[in-house]
């Protein structure tokens, strides 16, 4: 058969019906599971800093160890049976999708550094043809400095990247997804 | 949904060089796909496009655990007649009823097994249940619209449903949607996830419509059309369309039967 690679369309306004509602996952690391549990708040926007009420927010992360719950990560670490280390949410009205998770630990990389932590992200809508891929940081974290994928972006939108604490609630970690504009998100060509 | 843990459901391991595979730091990378097999991200004919494309070019960099790793899916996930759309309620829904079969494949031609596959459409009147789809076509109370499956050890799947409607929307004046059915994979990787529409064969619409004219090579778009198979049909029960699915392999390996 013809092996040309299959196209993407886009997800439409009406995907809660099969990826969300039911099939939604908002918590990602229950109580149970071992690390530095966190909330992950995500909000979309479009060019002009409009909400986008009609979006879709995969995370994808390894544990507290740093260990990717899949059988082609053959480090020699635990996988914590409670954690498989996928969320899923479709937006609300305020472009939000808020995750309970735990901060992931560092992962190898191609280089001798250890990538710092981060989620790989995916961000599906109305209007997006095909999938969206970045990555959410935690802003202030020194491993930050020598992370081999931030070394790749410009320095003047590596903030672009960046989950921030909130203030008021500092295990509540805020990032905020620009599909364009003056802010525009990086994304990434995995 | 709980994805499950390796434990309990873990996907045959691909066939790797067995020296190299035990070295943790081997990473073996997802080829990309070509450019014109894809839509960009603005297309400016499907309006919603304009305010939700990046305009800055997309960074590159090598895969990492984090792109080859992705959830791993198995029956637990699935419940009894999540593939079958037609007896997911008490009475039939009406409709054409039909049979959507095929394989996944990655583009190495290596079948994709064990891996979720989502389904979500319109009924026989083009009308979605969902709140956000108000046009003036009746619901059917038999009838919601969303499937699931998983891919057997070959990369097979199948659902049985009733075949979509066209419906409106408001992307242009009488636009009209080919009648699809949306499909969403994961396969086992960050990398492969994909989440398309399926169209039918010979639909009057496709000139007209946007989102499938978004993708430039016309052999690709070709590809997201099912095919009629009389081999699929069930005498007196369904015509049945097959409709096989490429996701991007890894690179050298080419998988020789």
């Amino acid at each position: 058969m013809d092996l040309i690679t299959t196209g993407s369309q886009t997800v439409g306004p009406f995907f809660h019906l099969g990826c969300s509602d039911p099939f939604s996952v908002p918590v990602i690391a229950g109580l149970l599971v071992e690390g530095e549990h966190i909330k992950l708040i995500c909000t979309s926007h479009d060019a002009e800093g409009t909400f986008l009420p009609d979006a879709m927010i995969e995370i994808w992360q390894a544990n507290a160890k740093g260990k990717y719950n899949h059988p082609e990560d053959m480090q020699d670490k635990e996988v914590d049976p409670d954690f498989c280390g996928f969320g899923r949410l479709a937006s609300d009205k305020s472009g939000v999708c808020g995750f309970e998770t735990i901060k992931p630990g560092r992962v190898p990389s191609w280089t001798d550094v250890r990538q710092a932590p981060h989620f790989a992200i995916s961000v599906f809508a109305r209007g997006v043809l095909k999938r969206l891929t970045t990555r959410a940081y935690f802003a202030g974290d020194p491993a930050n400095a020598e992370d081999p994928v931030l070394a790749l972006v410009p320095a003047d939108r590596r903030e672009t990247l960046m989950a921030h604490p909130d203030p008021q609630q500092p295990d509540t970690w805020r990032f905020d997804i620009y599909l364009s504009g003056e802010r525009e998100t990086v994304f990434f060509d995995v | 949904m709980t994805p499950n843990t390796p434990s309990s459901t873990k996907p045959p391991q691909p066939a790797v060089n067995p020296a190299s595979a035990k070295l943790p730091g081997i990473i073996r990378p997802y080829r990309h796909p070509d450019p014109n097999t894809q839509p960009p991200s603005l297309y400016p004919p499907y309006r919603s496009t304009v305010l939700r494309a990046p305009t800055k070019p997309l960074i590159l960099f090598p895969n990492t655990l984090s792109e080859v790793t992705g959830p791993v899916f198995g029956h637990d996930n699935i419940a009894e007649n999540d593939n079958d759309l037609t007896r997911q309620h008490a009475g039939e829904p009406i409709g054409q009823r039909i049979s959507v079969s095929g394989r996944v494949i990655d583009d190495n031609g290596r079948p994709v097994p064990n891996t979720l596959i989502e389904i979500w459409q319109t009924n026989a009147g083009g009308r979605y249940v969902h709140q956000s789809d108000q046009h003036p076509c009746p619901l059917d109370p038999n009838f919601t619209g969303c499937g699931r499956a998983l891919t057997d050890a070959a990369g097979n799947y199948r659902f049985v449903t009733i075949k979509p409607g066209a419906y409106p929307w408001r992307n242009h004046p009488n636009a009209w949607r080919p009648a699809h059915i949306h499909f969403s994979l994961f396969g086992t990787a960050f990398t492969q996830r994909l989440v398309t529409q399926m169209y039918f064969p010979d639909d009057s619409l496709f000139p007209f419509d946007p989102i499938y004219n978004s993708i430039p090579d016309e052999r690709a778009r070709k590809r997201l059309v099912s095919q009629f198979e009389l081999a699929l049909t069930e005498p007196e029960w369904s015509l049945g369309f097959r409709w096989d699915i490429v996701l991007r392999g890894q690179e050298g390996t080419p998988f020789e039967e």
